[in-house]
């Protein structure tokens, strides 16, 4: 099947197959979040304790919200704008505010992806080019930067980012990563090419090898040793976390931005489904993957972070027992990890000051395994470190940045679907031009917009976008989202059209979810979530060679105009949403008061509504 | 008289041999960790690797002063440790109760350090000279970064993805406009055949829906 544009008449694509649908819903919704960010939520939020506010989040308000964009989107059989128009015009923009936060965040999306692609292309090298430091300039010993940080930090940082100390200084564009954004979008666009039909082959490879690369990990990292160490750390449960609110606050954006709703993507994807398709069982699936994909990461992640702490506190023994056997001249070997303890008493006992005059490091394995990251820096600075240490790290490292790689594409998949599908439903673009034009178009202006991510302060505005487009106008779409369909589409004409869909009315458990807890949870979220953020300045850690503390980061405040326009990333996509209704509202009592005059049969706003409808489902 | 004699001769040997101290002002610590470096197949350090370590010196020298014959005797070592660690300084073959200079003994090692480490079967970490650096190996440099050349791999793979992908319909378009134009040609006279192609009709969706329709 697919598109009959010769004749004229468009069709809707389709899917071949039920399991391309779920794989590009799983793909969609598992991405760098679930790999980088859940562990580190659960390391820092008492283990397996975290487990129970997700879990109630997912329960309550994930899998309520995934069910109804899967069914708004089947049901309807159109992108997020033409859904939203159909359920009610004053509700357009909404589908409008969809797309422009699917657009602003593939836009920074896709630099992650050109970043890890810069890793996976370095990754061929023998030794690996972050294991060593480069020399200074008259080979005298190594680069200043490099000695006070690590060869991994400054790989990271000078090397793939060439940051500048703050985000007011741009720097220039670093060369190597855009040609590694180009690529990286240049990907994209030939999965993307044919619409779903590529896409939906590309997907098959993209959603299941992650989880392959997990599993050859986990089996990988439980022959190493230190790996239980970093999973019984993972999971002890501290159950006094749980009356701190910020763990019920993070558990429940985590759960939220981690199932990618309120894209856009989800509906479109849904609308190429047939329409007798059980979205319910879709919808829990989906969701439950998600989350358990989440936790079978964790373990993953947290055995190879179990075994470089190990390695890091085995290192840092060894260092000492170094100093004391050159110090006091014992037979080499003499002194060895087994008998350290034994050998640092009674030295200490019979000499205690020249054991106190030697620099010593106090070795604690749990200050190793505290040494918790999340975002960019678990995946390009501690892991990386971590592979350096096992045997064969090229095909660890070359696997890790293939699954990120992945990943990333699925995820990309749904959020370039969330921007082209509401291009066709606004009608703008005019017939002549084929899709793959379209998409290259698209394309060509995200590549040219993220050229900013390539600057020297890149790095700096991609938290930027990170922490303010992905965050709070999604709150603010899913709401009224869910109010939009409960409250004006009817909460009735939903259950009956779900029952056209599955066979069987929604029960008292999606009801209560959809008209009452769902709703109240997103308030309370976005409420508590708006509020943490005004309580103070906003600041980021900057990368400062000439700071006194270097190697640690630097917190600054941003500047006045960043901060602007950080409120303008908030607001300009939610701004849509009551334009466009104020617009609708004058537009429709102008037709209103004009139709007066000569009263018709075509006025009648329901049967507007109904033969719209029939016109898009005709087709 | 032969007790001035006896007394300058005790003197003199006391001095010759005070050359080789802790803390020498022209002589270096030397650290080995053989155990560390071997692990089982370690020898044990005695009198004989002393002296080989003493000859290779010797040949370190030789090779850095050219002309100047050094021998095992002008290599003095003292105060050695159970770690394997000792003192050494190097007299001058000329005049055997003067040392030779520190810089110059440094030079002469960092040119045969690679002889003097293999001939111990150790490396720059395991056999220390205390004082003297080990030169940094460059790092290698290609002359085409090796990550340039997977990236154009993998580009140029995409590119001519890319290229078949958006060319093959319009090829495959091109093909079939000639079929028809011949078709057409051969078939002009009989009408009834082109009513019978209904696949290439337009599948009308709204005949399905019907149910929908009534479901008022």
């Amino acid at each position: 099947m697919g598109k009959t544009g010769d004749s004229g008449v468009e069709e809707r694509p389709k899917w071949d197959n039920k399991i391309q649908y779920l794989l590009t819903c799983i793909g969609f919704a598992v991405g760098l979040g679930n790999i980088w960010r859940f562990p580190y939520l659960c390391q820092i939020y008492g283990g397996g304790a975290f487990l129970i506010p997700y879990l109630i989040a997912l329960v309550f308000e994930g899998l309520p919200l995934l069910y109804l964009e899967l069914a708004i989107g089947q049901r309807l059989r159109m992108g997020s704008i033409g859904v939203w128009k159909s359920i009610s015009p004053l509700l357009g923009g909404v589908g409008i505010a969809s797309m422009i936060v699917s657009f602003l965040v593939s836009i920074f999306y896709n630099t992650i992806i050109a970043w890890v692609l810069w890793y996976f292309f370095h990754s061929f090298q023998n030794p690996l080019p972050w294991s060593q430091c480069p020399l200074n300039d008259n080979h005298t010993g190594y680069d200043v930067e490099c000695e006070k940080s690590t060869s991994v930090n400054y790989f990271w940082y000078r090397q793939t980012l060439n940051i500048t100390p703050d985000i007011e200084t741009s720097g220039s564009l670093q060369w190597w990563l855009v040609i590694c954004l180009a690529s990286a979008w240049c990907v994209v666009y030939i999965c993307f090419i044919k619409g779903i039909e590529s896409m939906g082959k590309a997907v098959y490879v993209t959603a299941t090898f992650p989880y392959l690369v997990l599993t050859i990990f986990l089996v990988r990292a439980l022959t190493l040793p230190g790996a239980t160490d970093g999973l019984v750390y993972l999971f002890t449960p501290d159950w006094e976390i749980l009356k701190n609110p910020q763990v019920w606050l993070d558990a429940a954006t985590q759960i939220f931005f981690s199932l990618s709703v309120a894209f856009g993507g989800l509906i479109a994807f849904s609308s190429y489904n047939s329409e007798r398709n059980n979205c319910e069982r879709d919808a829990v699936l989906v969701g439950v993957i998600n989350s358990a994909t989440s936790l079978y990461a964790s373990i993953s992640i947290f055995s190879i972070l179990g075994f470089k702490a190990t390695n890091a506190y085995n290192s840092c023994r060894e260092d000492n027992i170094l100093d004391l056997t050159n110090h006091f001249e014992l037979s080499d070997q003499n002194m060895t990890l087994e008998n350290y303890y034994q050998w640092y008493d009674y030295l200490n006992s019979t000499f205690p000051d020249e054991v106190a005059s030697l620099p010593l490091k106090s070795c604690n394995l749990q200050t190793f395994l505290d040494q918790s990251a999340s975002g960019t820096g678990l995946a390009f600075i501690v892991f990386t470190e971590a592979v350096m240490e096992m045997p064969g790290s090229q095909v660890w490292a070359i696997l890790f940045f293939i699954m990120l790689l992945s990943l990333g594409l699925s995820s990309m998949f749904g959020n370039i679907e969330g921007v082209l599908t509401p291009m066709h439903d606004l009608k703008i673009v005019p017939k002549w031009i084929p899709n793959e034009v379209l998409t290259a178009i698209i394309c060509l202006a995200s590549f040219l917009m993220s050229l900013i991510f390539t600057l020297g302060s890149g790095n700096y505005w991609v938290e930027v976008f990170n922490g303010y487009v992905g965050s709070v106008p999604l709150l603010i779409i899913a709401f009224f989202e869910i109010i939009g369909v409960i409250y004006v589409y009817g909460m009735k004409n939903f259950s009956e059209d779900i029952y056209f869909m599955t066979g069987s009315r929604p029960n008292i458990y999606w009801k209560a979810c959809w008209m009452v807890i769902s709703p109240i949870m997103l308030l309370a979220v976005l409420i508590a979530y708006v509020g943490l953020q005004a309580q103070k300045h906003p600041t980021y850690p900057t990368w400062n060679p000439d700071y006194e503390l270097f190697p640690q980061t630097q917190v600054k405040d941003y500047p006045d105009w960043v901060f602007a326009i950080i409120l303008l990333l908030c607001i300009v996509p939610v701004i849509s949403i009551p334009v466009v209704a104020l617009y609708e509202l004058i537009c429709c009592k102008i037709q209103r008061s004009s139709a007066r005059a000569e009263p018709s049969p075509y006025c009648n706003d329901g049967f507007v509504v109904e033969t719209q409808e029939q016109n898009n489902q005709r087709f | 008289m032969l007790e001035k004699i006896l007394i300058l001769l005790c003197l003199s040997s006391a001095l010759a041999e005070q050359p080789c101290k802790p803390d020498a002002s022209d002589g270096y610590k030397v650290r080995l960790s053989i155990k560390t470096a071997l692990g089982d197949e370690a020898y044990v350090w005695n009198e004989n690797e002393m002296f080989l370590f003493r000859a290779t010196l010797a040949f370190a020298m030789r090779s850095h002063l050219n002309g100047q014959e050094f021998d095992v005797s002008n290599i003095i070592v003292c105060d050695e440790t159970p770690r394997v660690t000792f003192w050494f300084v190097v007299t001058s073959p000329l005049n055997t109760s003067g040392l030779v200079d520190k810089g110059v003994v440094e030079e002469a090692i960092r040119m045969s350090r690679n002889r003097i480490n293999s001939a111990f079967l150790l490396t720059d970490k395991t056999l220390e000279f205390i004082g003297i650096t080990p030169t940094l190996t460059a790092p290698v440099n290609p002359d085409t970064p090796p990550w340039l050349i997977v990236f154009g791999v993998v580009m140029g793979a995409v590119g001519a993805g890319i290229i078949v992908v958006l060319v093959s319909p319009l090829v495959l378009k091109k093909r079939k406009k000639n079929e028809e134009t011949d078709e057409d040609e051969e078939e002009t006279g009989v009408k009834a055949v082109e009513n019978g192609s209904t696949r290439e009709g337009v599948y009308n969706m709204s005949f399905s829906d019907d149910e929908r329709l009534t479901q008022m």
